[in-house]
């Protein structure tokens, strides 16, 4: 046990020597903590939904931003509680999605490598076939045929987003059975399905984990995007998306809605560049060809 | 090797069919009514009580699915993909008509994508771990984080609102004059290329400066993706023995770069170009849609706020085939360059 604590103090002590992945770090646990204080900062009315923001005004035009409303308002939304309640939004859209498809990914992986022949075969055609839908064009069509609404945008995304996850774990277990303490388990009689769950798995998930919080930042841009062009959630969800569309009806008089562009999307820049940041240390730490 | 392309080829209609069943199922997952809307030209066509039904008879949207879907495959196997309600034409030529616009954008942008790409990973590399490295991965990844359309209203808000000089759009008025002019002829029908064939070379300027915002944001987003993959393999390089050699015989260090590591370094990011368009295509998408150019990418997007439910499953079609294909072009043409392909 002692001996795992000083491995993984050896790998904290090389993750953050590099700048870049304290700056992640830092600026993840600044969005953490964001979400967890949000009913603090900005505290729901009594009785209405978090997630929808107060309407502050009835006009749909933008208002610079006040001593009330720090960020402006835009389409009668008040910008700063958007953009703090949007936090929540994403956490739930990047954790949710990457973790669940990443789930689905990790069975079709173990199941094709395990059997192999007919069944490998069959599900890895499969997973070629929703290779080839463009990710964002599938997710797009998905989402106008479910309706629009966050939890429909992230059904749409777990649909076409578990593949990568399946072929990585795929091609790990295939390397691993080859492997000598693969090869001593099976020598010792224990059970296939139990060697995978046991013996490979454990050994394989690592680069699942680091590929998951890489995807977490894109997987909150595709989301974004969607309510950018109107598929969407619902027009007045505290998302940042949401709020970045209200400014596409603006887009011929951005000098009147900077803001609106402004910040949510420094909000989202920040938290997708945190994820990335932090994926790519903890990738160049695992990853022994980069020591 | 043969075996290998035989293979490839013996796959390409397993997938092809794999990808009409996913949109098929889609159209399914619409149900008759919201089917029957997208038949339905004017209100009227539903006045009487039962007309609802006998239009659903009438288009055999009651049929049970497998006919409906040998119905269907039966269409597209003579490039029927159905009537598209905001082009008001069928799909496929409102999606031929939108190609060219796509593919040459498509085509300008990864000339810097991947120059600067490459340029930046091997300084990267070269300067690895060292402040330099750290502020050209911190800049990139930037890039890679912003998502296009807010990159894209920042370069709209710079370069159109305030300096005027890159609009969006895709032709001025007098160049779209000119190309609807008798003497110009339509060779590609992609502005640039044309106006370089007919040897006009103000439509060509002007074309270029309707380009410019969506390369600058394409390129932006994705030189973190090109950098990265450059700058892990010029580290891995400059570890090789034949590195040390080169260095050990004396040569300066820029010979080692220039003649040695970055041409050894290139091969993994010639793996990745064939690849790097087709995400490219499909990534205009939004990019098309910020800088109002009327290509296959703001068309799809057009299609799905506007419910246009068969010119967005078309575009979908379209967009998978181009990418099958081409992916299969790339797989093919890396096994003869790269015999290490083939055994895998």
């Amino acid at each position: 046990m002692s001996e795992k604590r000083t491995e993984f103090r050896r790998m904290m002590r090389r993750y953050l020597k590099s700048p870049t992945n304290v700056l992640g770090t830092v600026l993840l646990i600044f969005f953490i903590i964001i979400a967890i204080l949000a009913p603090v900062i900005c505290p729901p009315q009594a009785g209405q939904d978090p997630f929808k923001i107060p309407i502050a005004t009835w006009s749909a035009a933008p208002v610079a931003p006040s001593a009330d409303h720090p960020f402006g308002i835009i389409g009668g939304r008040d910008i700063f509680y958007g953009v703090i309640w949007g936090t929540r939004s994403a956490f739930k859209i990047g954790l949710v999605v990457s973790l669940i498809s990443a789930f689905i990914g990790v069975i079709v992986g173990s199941i094709s490598s395990y059997f192999g022949g007919w069944i490998d075969e069959i599900l890895m055609r499969i997973t070629d076939i929703f290779m080839s839908i463009p990710f964002l064009v599938a997710a797009m069509i998905m989402t106008t045929i479910l309706g629009k609404g966050l939890g429909n945008v992230m059904i749409a995304l777990i649909i076409f987003g578990w593949m990568r996850v399946a072929r990585l774990i795929r091609g790990n277990i295939l390397q691993a059975k080859s492997e000598q303490y693969v090869l001593a388990a099976k020598a010792l009689g224990i059970k296939d399905g139990k060697i995978i769950i046991k013996h490979i798995l454990p050994n394989t998930i690592f680069p699942v984990l680091v590929q998951v919080s890489m995807r977490i930042g894109s997987l909150v841009i595709t989301a974004a995007a969607l309510s950018f062009l109107g598929v969407g959630a619902e027009p007045g969800y505290a998302d940042w998306g949401t709020i970045l569309s209200y400014s596409r009806n603006w887009m011929t008089e951005l000098s009147k809605s900077w803001f609106a562009i402004l910040y949510p999307g420094t909000a989202m820049v920040l938290f997708v560049l945190a994820w990335n940041l932090v994926g790519d240390g903890l990738r160049d730490t695992f990853d022994p060809k980069m020591k | 090797m043969t075996a290998y392309i035989i293979r490839r080829l013996l796959l390409l209609p397993v997938i092809l069919f794999g990808i009409t069943l996913i949109i098929f199922s889609m159209i399914w997952m619409l149900g008759p009514d919201r089917l029957l809307a997208t038949y339905v030209k004017s209100p009227e066509a539903l006045k009487s009580e039962d007309a609802a039904e006998r239009l659903i008879k009438k288009y055999g949207l009651d049929e049970p699915t497998i006919v409906q879907y040998f119905k269907w495959i039966g269409n597209i196997a003579q490039g029927d993909l159905g009537y598209s309600n905001i082009a008001k034409k069928p799909v496929q030529e409102a999606i031929a008509e939108r190609i060219p616009y796509t593919l040459e954008l498509a085509m300008w942008a990864i000339i810097p994508v991947i120059a600067g790409g490459i340029w930046l990973g091997v300084i990267s590399g070269i300067h690895h771990n060292q402040p330099l490295d750290h502020g050209i991965r911190i800049v990139s990844l930037i890039g890679w984080s912003m998502p296009d359309f807010v990159f894209g209203l920042l370069v709209l808000l710079l370069f159109y609102t305030i300096l005027g000089w890159f609009p969006p759009g895709y032709l001025s008025y007098e160049s779209e004059a000119i190309l609807r002019s008798a003497e110009w002829t339509k060779y590609t029908h992609m502005a640039t290329i044309d106006s370089i064939l007919n040897l006009n070379f103000s439509v060509f300027i002007d074309a270029f400066r309707h380009l410019i915002g969506p390369i600058l944001t394409i390129s932006y987003l994705w030189w973190a993706y090109v950098l990265r993959i450059t700058r892990s393999s010029m580290l891995e390089v400059l570890k090789k023995d034949y590195i040390r050699t080169a260095r050990a015989k004396g040569l300066s260090e820029n010979v080692v770069i220039n003649k040695h590591a970055r041409k050894n370094a290139l091969i993994p990011v010639v793996t990745v170009a064939g690849g790097m368009l087709v995400s490219l295509l499909a990534g205009v998408v939004i990019v098309e849609s910020v800088f109002n150019r009327p290509g296959l990418g703001r068309f799809t997007a057009d299609a799905a706020t506007q419910l246009d439910y068969f010119s967005i499953l078309g575009s979908a079609m379209v967009f998978s085939v181009i990418l099958v294909l081409v992916n299969l072009i790339v797989d093919i043409s890396y096994a003869f360059i790269d015999p290490r392909i083939r055994l895998s």
